[in-house]
């Protein structure tokens, strides 16, 4: 039997979808979730798309200010590769995290509050939207410079290899960042020294306002670690379970102490780049087919439906769960008081 | 024609180095490219090839001479049948200086400390012993590396190489391949790895072979390793030494010529050092690493190979953040650091034979810069030079005679001024060099003009 030459150790198993290929189809390969799996999925996706949703309107009334990059249409990812890892796996993202620090577990209201600047922020207000971090729940930040943390998140695997905690370093990076210098310097050492990282490239078609094929010779970005030997694979990233089953095959990979692996999440972000953006380089069409076609959260609802894993009333319940725990954060975020003046000169140096 | 052979320079800034061993007799005929001789210098050693063909007549310098000028000649290459008395004279081959030379040499001095280290830092009684800066910063980081198993050395040619500059010698050996971990060259990502371990709490010492290079990286000094704890509500710190050879080395032009003192002590959430004496080079780096903060530790290429007296301690180290008096005087103040020192010590010999009597002080860290240090003696002499070999605009210089406006105005006599580099890049040409550095007649000149005299 005749056999593609084979691109990566994982190419058996990689499928090289995209999401509007995969519209609505089932994978007969797919491991399909059990109710708990599809309940939490649904519970921690809505979390993240109704708080990002609330810190939206709050921008719009001026609660929030700066810089706002909301992961709306994106869920999946994250929430697939949380399900997928172990409790003292380390996360790292760019700018684009709120998402990241609920599915790591991190207090609503501590993320919310320092989205308004203030002192119950989880930087105590002094870092804003793309700057939290906690050691506690292992998620690094929160990085401003596009590419930055794909050689911190690299360091955060060769500390694990050091070590030898196997623990393994989840380092998301977008499509554009996929493009920077250091992202091939920091693949080029983790291949070399075999260090556990599983690069997550969300490619949400858009660096900005640049559509991925303006900008990349290269628009396969599971290939891009091909020079350096690393495995990489395509996924549908608006749907959870394949990113949970890509996930848990590269992190064992990593594990494994096989080195690093790249995977690919074809994604689509329904927002603009930031709260600013007005997203004139694309169709409402293109977003709206997207939002009908294969959002994230409502697959997961017509499946529990559907295989009669929750009734409509059950899914209302978390529904209401979910707002009143983004409601409380909103409400804290806007009343907890901004940060003492005397901060301003605290946690310079130590 | 007979043929001198010279010694050869291994580096840049090699002045010396000795003879190891001849690999030809006299009377043996040679060919280009044959073995002559290995020369050693406390970096390296090295092989001394012929360059064309005849007999070697003479050995001019025997087997293991120790400090041998570079270009000193070495042996002579005749033809056949020439006598090797007919070799052209051992003339200097330097090229002939077509600027005015400066008042004194400033070619490596030996480290000169007419005052000790500050009272504090080094018990009475001590044992001293002499060693290069060069050993100074690897005992340095082999001591801080077995006392505490999460320092680890990477960067280019550190390991198996043993340091571009030799700094890591030995340390391959002893720590082995996991804790002294040669990179590829690629500054940017390395530096983003180390500062990525250092958020999880190990202690990274980057070697950048020169902080020319650490450009390609600032944006992990800054943006990743110096902003993370204030940006983190004080969660997450980096502690982190960042260091290699800063400023100008000898002869290697503009892209490998550059001082980076001023670039980083501008930044708030760094430390930055900068000694000039191996007691403090050693005492320094073992704080730097300890320091829970990330330090940028500059060095220098010309002082690696100078030797002075390290207190002969088990755990000897240095304050950041502590000025040190190097000489006590009372007519006029002169603040520098690192290679500037060199400078300053020589004007103020020879200003004491024109009867001023200069204090001098060693920065040491840039930042936290001490500042009182510098007001108290400026206080007493009232008046202030600065040198440096970095540029003037916005820097070391500029810096603190601001700061002596704003904390000492009422007691200064005469205005504050700054000895630098030339506001040029680095020029190639020996002679254009030599310009664009400090000099020792520019610094007594401004000793003088600050005194009225």
């Amino acid at each position: 039997m005749a056999v593609a030459p084979a691109k990566s150790a994982a190419n058996a198993k990689s499928r090289a979808t995209k999401p509007a290929a995969s519209a609505g189809k089932q994978s007969n390969s797919l491991k399909e979730f059990n109710r708990d799996e599809e309940l939490e999925a649904y519970r921690m996706m809505l979390l993240i798309r109704r708080f990002e949703e609330k810190a939206g309107q709050m921008y719009g009334m001026g609660l929030i200010g700066g810089f706002c990059h909301l992961y709306i249409g994106q869920e999946a990812v994250v929430v697939g590769m949380q399900m997928a890892s172990r409790e003292n796996d380390q996360v790292i993202t760019g700018y684009r995290d709120h998402g990241h620090m609920l599915a790591c577990g991190m207090d609503a209201r501590g993320v919310m509050a320092e989205l308004t600047g203030r002192r119950g922020g989880l930087s105590k207000g002094k870092g804003g939207s793309m700057h939290m971090f906690s050691k506690e729940k292992h998620f690094y930040g929160g990085h401003g410079i596009v590419g930055g943390q794909v050689s911190l998140g690299t360091g955060l695997a060769f500390a694990n290899h050091y070590r030898g905690n196997n623990s393994v370093s989840m380092t998301y990076f977008g499509d554009g960042a996929a493009n920077q210098g250091q992202v091939y310097e920091s693949f080029n050492m983790a291949e070399l020294w075999k260090l556990p990282v599983v690069y997550v490239i969300e490619n949400n078609r858009y660096a900005m306002g640049t559509a991925v094929t303006r900008a990349s010779a290269q628009a396969d970005f599971s290939k891009r670690g091909a020079s350096f030997n690393i495995p990489g694979e395509q996924v549908d990233g608006m749907d959870v379970r394949a990113v949970r089953d890509a996930g848990s095959r590269a992190i064992e990979w990593c594990r494994s102490g096989k080195g690093p692996f790249i995977l690919e999440m074809q994604t689509y972000r329904y927002r603009g780049h930031s709260m600013s953006d007005p997203a004139k380089y694309r169709s409402k069409e293109e977003v709206q087919k997207m939002r009908d076609e294969h959002d994230p959260i409502e697959q997961v609802r017509a499946r529990l439906l559907r295989n009669k894993l929750a009734t409509e009333d059950d899914l209302k319940q978390i529904d209401a769960k979910v707002r009143a725990v983004v409601a409380d954060a909103a409400e804290f975020a806007t009343h907890d008081p901004e940060p003492d003046p005397s901060e301003l000169w605290t946690d310079i140096v130590r | 024609m007979a043929t001198n052979i010279l010694m050869p320079a291994l580096s840049p800034t090699m002045e010396q180095g000795k003879l190891a061993k001849w690999l030809k007799k006299e009377g043996d005929r040679v060919k280009s490219g044959d073995i002559l001789a290995e020369i050693e210098t406390d970096k390296a050693t090295m092989e001394v090839e012929a360059v064309d063909e005849g007999i070697l007549s003479k050995i001019l310098v025997p087997d293991g001479t120790d400090n041998v000028a570079v270009n000193t000649p070495i042996a002579v290459i005749t033809a056949d049948g020439e006598d090797a008395n007919a070799a052209p004279a051992a003339a200097p081959v330097a090229p002939v200086a077509v600027a005015p030379a400066p008042a004194a040499s400033v070619s490596a001095p030996a480290i000169v400390t007419n005052a000790a280290p500050a009272e504090s830092e080094i018990p009475a009684g001590t044992a001293m012993v002499s060693m290069t800066v060069r050993e100074a910063l690897r005992d340095a980081m082999a001591e801080e590396m077995r006392r505490d198993g999460d320092v680890f050395v990477m960067g280019e040619e550190v390991a198996e190489y043993q340091g571009a500059y030799k700094v890591t010698q030995g340390l391959l050996q002893e720590f082995g391949a996991k804790r002294v971990i040669d990179t590829p060259i690629t500054e940017h990502g390395f530096a983003g790895i180390a500062v990525g371990a250092a958020m999880t709490g190990l202690r990274p010492i980057v070697e950048f072979m020169t902080f020319n290079f650490a450009m390609q990286a600032i944006d992990h000094i800054i943006n990743s390793a110096a902003k993370t704890l204030y940006m983190s509500g004080g969660q997450m710190g980096c502690p982190i030494v960042f260091r290699g050879p800063n400023g100008a080395a000898a002869r290697v032009g503009a892209q490998h010529s550059q001082d980076y003192s001023a670039w980083y002590s501008q930044i708030p959430g760094l430390k930055v050092v900068a000694p000039y004496t191996a007691a403090d080079f050693k005492g320094l780096l073992k704080s730097a690493i300890r320091d829970p903060n990330p330090v940028v530790f500059l060095e220098n290429e010309i002082l690696y190979g100078q030797s002075s007296d390290v207190p002969k301690l088990d755990d000897f180290t240095v304050p950041i953040g502590k000025a040190r008096v190097h000489r006590v005087g009372k007519d006029v103040t002169f603040v520098t650091f690192a290679i500037g020192m060199t400078y300053a010590i020589k004007a103020a010999a020879e200003l004491e034979k024109e009867g001023i009597d200069v204090e001098i002080i060693d920065l040491r860290t840039l930042r936290p810069m001490d500042t009182e240090t510098v007001i108290r003696s400026v206080m007493k002499t009232g008046r202030c030079v600065t040198i440096e070999e970095g540029w003037p605009q916005n820097g070391i210089g500029a810096e603190v005679g601001m700061r002596i406006m704003e904390q000492a105005f009422d007691y200064i006599d005469a205005p504050v001024i700054r000895i630098t580099g030339k506001d040029v890049p680095m020029p190639y040409a020996a002679n254009l060099e030599k310009l664009a550095l400090p000099n020792i007649g520019e610094i007594v000149a401004a000793a003088k003009a600050v005194c009225y005299r």
